[in-house]
């Protein structure tokens, strides 16, 4: 076992990392700036001093910066020392000598890590009499603010934006004392993780904007554990409020997934929850109109409805499963819908069941940081699921480790280890129709149609693995493709094949699953990831129903009342006709919803729902890791959790229908009394959820028998915040569905359990760095463990042995793709923003989508605007240019030009001369 | 048997329960003018009503009794406080008409009484409170006033023994010559200490004791049985405060003024004196206290004795 | 014995002493400028709102009787709302001591009774006074490196122009 000595204190540690991150976990308070447990040590700042001693005889010592230095077992140093300290608050001293001093009007403070680490330094009188340095700061774009001035030179934010993130277009400028980081020229930062720049800068040179117009100082923010729901990734999230808005969204740290970054989407997508399209009172729909009518109004209506047949429920991939499974119980699993067309919903059941079936690995996203040989087949990732695209990235430094390692450099020793990564050669394939973010780092690119690559896949699986099918006549190029990627797949420790539903092939799936399953064979930690289209298609897949064609044949067979349609946009499912005929044929339509979506035009009744941020709810991520969110906002009377208007549709059948009601009362669907009720039941019912149980305590949890507190101790303003409407105090809002006593009363510790962890700070650690005192270890698991359950690491143990025959290769290889001469293979050309539905009603997100254009194969492209007959409607678009793209294929963002995307779709062009395109 | 004057009985009380509302003012004020500054003053003329806006306050107060107590002796208990007071008041003769019980031969036994019935009160009180402050001053209160009863009752005997009664009638008769006070004046000192502290104000309230002891014995209690705790010591004072003159000032006698004006002159007086040594002097400590009593007035009041006894064997006609 | 006489002498000649007791309202005392009576909210010298909306009064209240929404222009801070509960205040000043613009300022006004405890509750039109207080001269944005309208990177007090990038020199 590894020790050192600080200050005279022996504390265990272990080798690998640096003498700053091991006193840090020691426990011991350590100033520090350049370091980042993500992005390892440079030794910026010098900051980390100490002193440290050769042996015990060693009177003496020299000062070391710690950060750079690697632990030794029975390294002696102190911390404590004069001469060290001194250092210490001279740096700060310097640092502090341009700094603005600007606290009072900064977005930071109060979370400022500068701030912190000038008090801990004990720096507090300023003694340079002379004149500041200042710089011109920069618009950034709608996402950060910029504040240059605040500088402290650590270089994290080039060192996250450019090395680790990517980016290209920040930079550090100048030298010496003019320092400066910023782009070129004003302008929006394009990387799709800008917004992590707030929480990596120690200080306030970036801010977060849309925050900035809603400001709060964090220790007056009640904070909520709660997951993003803007893709199927699940990162976790803490949502911030205060006076009952929500006011951001920040990181929350799970070893597992997401770690210490977060996507765009998900940090400033959350904007729909406060947006004008929010439905807020039930609606019923007199003479033609929506109008608000009172909650008893609206379920009298409904009873009515009820009372004409058959009711059918259609739930939706980004409700909660809590919402979902109640719907099912209303309305029986036989009337229950998935809300997905049939193609989707094939897609999703298909990537189930090969996630079950597939021998190897089910890859959380830290396990994908670490593959030595990653293939994506056929997926955008870095617009369908940016933070494992961002995982994927980091993939491909395993190379430039490993040399690290022959050299004997520290791995943590972040500038040596990447200028040795230069000259490694990264192990990524991409295979996607349309060129991605990631190809500028990849090995090989491959851009052909779907069916193409999935020949390609299957080719492969061939390769690594004789018994699986071979694929005909396939090009010579692509052949040797297939070799080379097989064989440094086969030559990899840990490869990772990567797939998804981005665009509707279950081809590409079935083959992805085929290499995964292949390599298997030769490796049993051969990975398999598959992406998800939305944030609980995981766990609607896992739930199951009907599909939509179904219900439409069900309705035009006149066989359904009334549709009850849950947190469901159905016109992005289905084609405006295909919509139009299903509801004609239902006479009643019932909407349960948060958000105003075209769908609530059809609607007899709108209700209205509580989204992620105001109720309770688990979903179920792509990688099978089942979360909960917990409200923050606790909103009056007529909004309420999908579940509870189901339960209160529920209760109105009974109260018309007798035969109804018994059959409903034996369901338990009425005595629910708060959602753990509802997820027990849902536990009870569906074995392959029953795990989602244990996704985070229950609303009895008990932190040092108090319920755990969900704001800071010192939340300002408790007997005047609300006094302009009543000067008598009222009581923290009471949920039964949370464990949390929703005022700054309760118990809070790094040591609760991490799904429950409402904001980060431990004493004299007020920034988001006092993360480091929740983990077990820096950068690894949470104190209390990483939220969420694997309800796929059940299945693995259970199958362990008779796992293998599960899976069988798939015989169904397509033919390879034909450009057709009069019309287009429309693909779906994700998008970061724009493409998904709930962030596009934030403002900085909608202000980031750019208008829809059509992408054409280069040197294809007729000049001005051209316009797409789809069966759906003609459109009138801008041409782009997309170089790489194969012929006979058009690229065009999803549900921005037709609302519905549906495939496969077949397309034709004409430019606006009239003329037909496509020779 | 003659009748029980019935005017007496009922108005004796009601005087005595007003006189010691009032008497909550005159404290303020007085302790307000030998503190330089005002007291209450704005209700009613000098702010006399300010008394009966406490009253009136105290009456309106929540009934309240704590879950913990126990009920019926936390009841009981400024129920005998108030008694005991009161019913000691029927021996003293304000003036050469007969009090209440009239000339009753036994008057000074009936008030030593009566006044270690009094302590029971407080010990109670303290003890159904059920709560440590409480319980803490009712054991200091028990401890204190059984002590001071001894030296109390020893005090006195030198007065008794010159007259020869109990009869405070006779008693006040034989001060007709030289009041008491000068040839008692180690028993007036005694007694008077005494006094003070069977009434436990100031200085010697330790069974109140706020700066440790909270409220003491009545910390738990509020509204009306708090304020029947508050009369009975104001009327205590009034009873100390007359029992001292009937005793040694000679009660009633006094030229020219009628005798009922001299009684209250004088009750007055002490009275004054009472609150003055509140606004003067400060708390002993508890074992101060008690050192006092044991240590310094019981030999006093002993010596006294011996010396009474002996002058009046030696002046004694053969 | 004999002190305790001289104690009881003394104290009884206090009665034919002056009383200090100021019989308030017929008389009104004098109250120091800084006493710490009602609160306001002052100016700069240029007529601007000082308040900043950095949230540090409302967090040093004890009894949490403060509470603000920061909203800006041009860079400049200001409250949109600005809320004291002074049915909770305690005049403790501690506000005033967290300020870090002088803008929060306690008055020697302290006759704010009201029947209606509603109306305790005083709202930033209410607080707001035209003048400076006790700081005649101190601006807040004068000092801080932030731009504001009229007022560019680097022209606040000690501060050198901006650092041209692209100069060549050392």
């Amino acid at each position: 076992m590894t020790s050192i000595h600080i200050d005279g204190r022996t504390c265990p540690t272990r080798p690998d990392i640096n003498l700053l991150q091991a006193c840090l976990e020691a426990g011991a308070s350590l100033p520090y700036f350049c370091w980042h447990p993500e992005l390892g040590s440079v030794g910026a700042c010098r900051q980390c001093a100490v002193r440290q001693f050769s042996g015990a005889d060693d009177k003496t010592g020299r000062i070391v910066m710690a950060c750079m230095t690697p632990v030794t077992d029975g390294t002696i140093v102190s911390i404590d020392d004069a001469e060290a300290r001194e250092f210490r608050e001279g740096v700060i001293e310097w640092m502090m000598v341009n700094h603005p001093h600007d606290c009072p009007v900064c977005e930071e403070g109060s979370e400022c890590h500068l701030q912190d680490m000038t008090v801990m330094t004990g720096h507090n009188t300023r003694r340079y009499r002379f004149t500041k340095r200042t710089h011109r700061s920069q618009d950034l774009g709608p996402f950060v603010k910029h504040e240059m001035n605040r500088c402290i030179a650590c270089y994290r934010c080039v060192r996250f934006y450019r090395d680790y993130a990517g980016g290209d277009d920040l930079a550090a400028f100048a030298s010496h004392d003019n320092v400066y980081f910023g782009r070129a020229a004003d302008g929006t930062l394009e990387n799709a993780f800008s917004g992590n720049l707030v929480e990596i800068c120690p200080t306030g040179v970036f801010t977060d904007k849309p925050f900035s117009g809603a400001y709060s100082r964090k220790w007056d923010m009640r904070g909520a554990p709660s997951v993003c729901v803007h893709c199927a990734v699940g990162c976790n999230t803490i949502v911030n409020a205060r006076q009952e808005t929500v006011r951001r969204v920040l990181n929350r740290y799970n070893g597992e997934v997401n770690r210490y970054v977060l996507c765009d989407r998900g940090r400033f997508g959350h904007g729909f929850v406060n947006a004008a399209s929010r439905i807020r009172t039930p609606l019923r729909r007199i003479n033609g109109q929506l109008v608000p009518v009172s909650t008893q109004d609206a379920m009298a209506q409904f009873s009515r409805m009820a009372a004409r047949g058959p009711v059918v429920g259609i739930a939706s991939s980004r409700a909660s499963l809590e919402s979902c499974f109640s719907l099912r119980v209303l309305v029986g699993a036989d009337r229950f819908s998935t809300g997905q067309s049939r193609q989707e919903q094939d897609c999703a059941e298909l990537g189930l069941s090969l996630l079950r079936t597939h021998p190897g690995l089910i890859p959380a996203l830290h396990d994908m940081e670490s593959a030595d040989a990653v293939l994506v087949l056929g997926e955008d990732v870095s617009a369908t699921a940016p933070r494992l695209g961002l995982s994927l990235r980091q993939s491909v430094r395993q190379a430039s480790f490993r040399a690290a390692d022959a050299a004997k450099v520290p791995r943590w020793m972040d500038a040596a280890v990447r200028t040795l990564g230069s000259e490694c050669s990264s192990a990524l394939f991409i295979a996607t129709p349309a060129p991605t973010d990631l190809d500028s780092i990849a090995q090989e690119t491959f851009h052909a149609a779907p069916d193409d690559i999935a020949r390609l896949g299957f080719a492969i699986a061939h390769r690594i693995d004789p018994a699986a099918p071979a694929v005909s006549d396939l090009v010579e190029s692509q052949a040797a493709l297939a070799d080379r990627i097989a064989m440094a797949l086969v030559a990899a420790k840990k490869p990772l094949v990567v797939s998804g539903m981005q665009y509707g092939s279950p081809a590409l799936m079935r083959a992805a699953a085929g290499i995964a399953a292949a390599l298997a064979t030769k490796t049993p930690v051969a990975a398999l990831s598959l992406v998800f289209p939305d944030c609980n298609s995981m766990g609607l897949a896992m739930v199951g129903g009907l599909s939509l064609d179904a219900v439409l044949e069900k309705a035009e067979a006149g066989e359904i009342a009334t549709l009850v349609i849950l947190e469901n946009d159905l016109s992005r499912h289905l084609d405006p006709a295909v919509l139009a005929k299903l509801t004609e044929a239902v006479p009643g339509i019932v909407i349960i919803d948060h958000t105003m979506t075209p769908l609530c035009e059809t609607a007899c009744l709108v209700l209205p729902a509580a989204p992620f941020t105001e109720c309770s709810g688990t979903i179920v991520s792509q990688e099978g890791r089942a979360q909960r969110y917990f409200p923050v906002v606790f909103p009056s009377a007529p909004i309420q959790s999908g579940w509870r208007w189901v339960q209160a549709l529920g209760q109105h059948i009974i109260v018309e229908d007798e035969a109804a009601s018994a059959e409903i009362r034996a369901t338990g669907l009425t005595d629910w009394r708060r959602m753990d009720d509802v997820t027990l039941a849902l536990a009870r019912d569906i074995p392959v959820l029953a795990a989602a149980v244990g996704a985070a305590p229950g609303a009895d949890y008990r932190l040092e028998e108090q319920r755990p507190r969900n704001e800071p101790h010192r939340a300002s303003g408790r007997t005047v915040i609300r006094s302009h409407i009543s000067v008598r105090d009222q009581p923290p809002p009471a949920s039964p569905d949370t464990p949390f006593s929703n005022s700054m009363e309760g118990a809070y510790g790094p040591d609760m359990p991490a799904a429950l962890v409402p904001y980060f700070r431990t004493p004299a650690w007020n920034s988001v760095q006092s993360l480091s005192r929740f983990q077990q270890e820096i950068g690894g698991a949470m104190r209390g463990g990483d939220p969420g359950v694997r309800l796929f690491a059940d299945l693995s143990s259970d199958q362990q042995d008779n796992r293998q025959p599960l899976y069988s290769y798939s015989l169904d290889i397509p033919a390879a793709f034909r450009p057709q001469s009069d019309k287009v293979l429309l693909l779906p050309e994700g998008r970061l923003f724009g493409s998904e539905e709930l962030s596009l009603h934030s403002p900085p997100v909608a202000a980031r989508s750019a208008a829809p254009a059509l992408g054409l194969p280069a040197g294809d492209v007729p000049p001005g605007r051209v316009t797409l007959h789809l069966n759906g409607g003609v459109h009138d678009l801008p041409v782009q240019e997309i170089a790489g793209l194969p012929e006979g294929i058009a690229l065009c963002p999803p549900h921005m030009v037709s609302r519905a995307f549906v495939f496969p779709c077949q397309a034709s062009l004409s430019t606006a001369d009239g003329k037909g395109k496509r020779t | 048997m003659r009748q029980p004057p019935f005017l007496a009985i009922i108005l004796t009380p009601l005087l005595i329960l007003g006189l010691a509302t009032l008497l909550t003012w005159v404290e303020r004020r007085l302790l307000g003018l030998w503190q330089d500054r005002y007291g209450p003053n704005r209700v009613g003329p000098g702010g006399m009503l300010q008394a009966v806006a406490d009253g009136i306050k105290m009456l309106f107060k929540q009934d309240w009794i704590p879950p913990f107590a126990d009920k019926g002796v936390f009841v009981l208990a400024p129920a005998i406080g108030m008694m005991t007071v009161l019913l000691s008041f029927a021996v003293i003769p304000a003036t050469s008409l007969r009090s209440i019980a009239g000339n009753l031969n036994v008057g000074l036994l009936f008030i030593l009484a009566m006044m270690g019935l009094g302590v029971y009160a407080v010990v109670l009180a303290g003890w159904a409170s059920n709560s440590k402050y409480a319980l803490l001053g009712g054991m200091r209160a028990a401890a204190q006033m059984i002590s001071y009863e001894v030296f109390m009752g020893l005090s006195l005997m030198g007065v008794v023994m010159i007259t020869g009664s109990f009869s405070l009638y006779d008693i006040v008769a034989a001060q007709s010559g030289l009041w008491f006070i000068v040839p008692q004046c180690l028993g007036f000192i005694v007694f008077l200490l005494a006094g003070i502290a069977e009434t436990h104000r100031l200085p010697f309230d330790l069974p109140e004791g706020e700066n440790e002891l909270g409220a003491g014995f009545h910390t738990e209690y509020s509204g009306m049985k708090f304020g029947m705790f508050f009369l009975a010591e104001y009327a205590g004072i009034v009873l100390v405060s007359a029992l001292v003159t009937t005793l040694y000032l000679g009660g009633w006698l006094g030229p020219f003024l009628p005798a009922a004006v001299w009684f209250v002159l004088k009750t007055g007086t002490l009275v004054a004196f009472f609150i003055l040594l509140r606004a003067a002097l400060p708390r002993p400590r508890y074992d101060q206290l008690m050192t006092l009593g044991w240590k310094v007035l019981l030999p006093l009041s002993l010596l006294n004795i011996a010396a009474t006894g002996t002058i009046l064997m030696l002046r004694a006609p053969e | 014995m004999l002190d305790t006489m001289r104690t009881l002498f003394l104290t009884f000649l206090h009665a034919f002493r002056h009383r200090v007791t100021i019989q308030y309202p017929e008389e009104k005392p004098y109250l120091p400028p800084r006493y710490r009576g009602r609160i306001i909210l002052s100016r700069d010298p240029d007529g601007e709102e000082r308040c900043v909306s950095c949230n540090l009064c409302a967090v040093a209240c004890p009894v949490d009787c403060i509470s603000l929404q920061k909203a800006e222009v041009e860079g400049r801070w200001y409250p949109e709302y600005f809320r004291i509960n002074f049915s909770r205040c305690i005049f403790c000043g501690f506000c005033e001591e967290a300020c870090p613009t002088y803008a929060i300022q306690l008055t020697p006004d302290f006759e704010m009774g009201e029947y209606v405890r509603q109306t305790l509750v005083y709202e930033k039109e209410d607080l707001l006074i035209s003048g400076t207080g006790k700081y005649p001269d101190y601006s807040f944005y004068r000092v801080a490196g932030v731009r504001i309208a009229g007022k560019d990177w680097g022209e606040s007090e000690h501060e050198r122009p901006p650092v041209d990038l692209r100069t060549l020199l050392p």
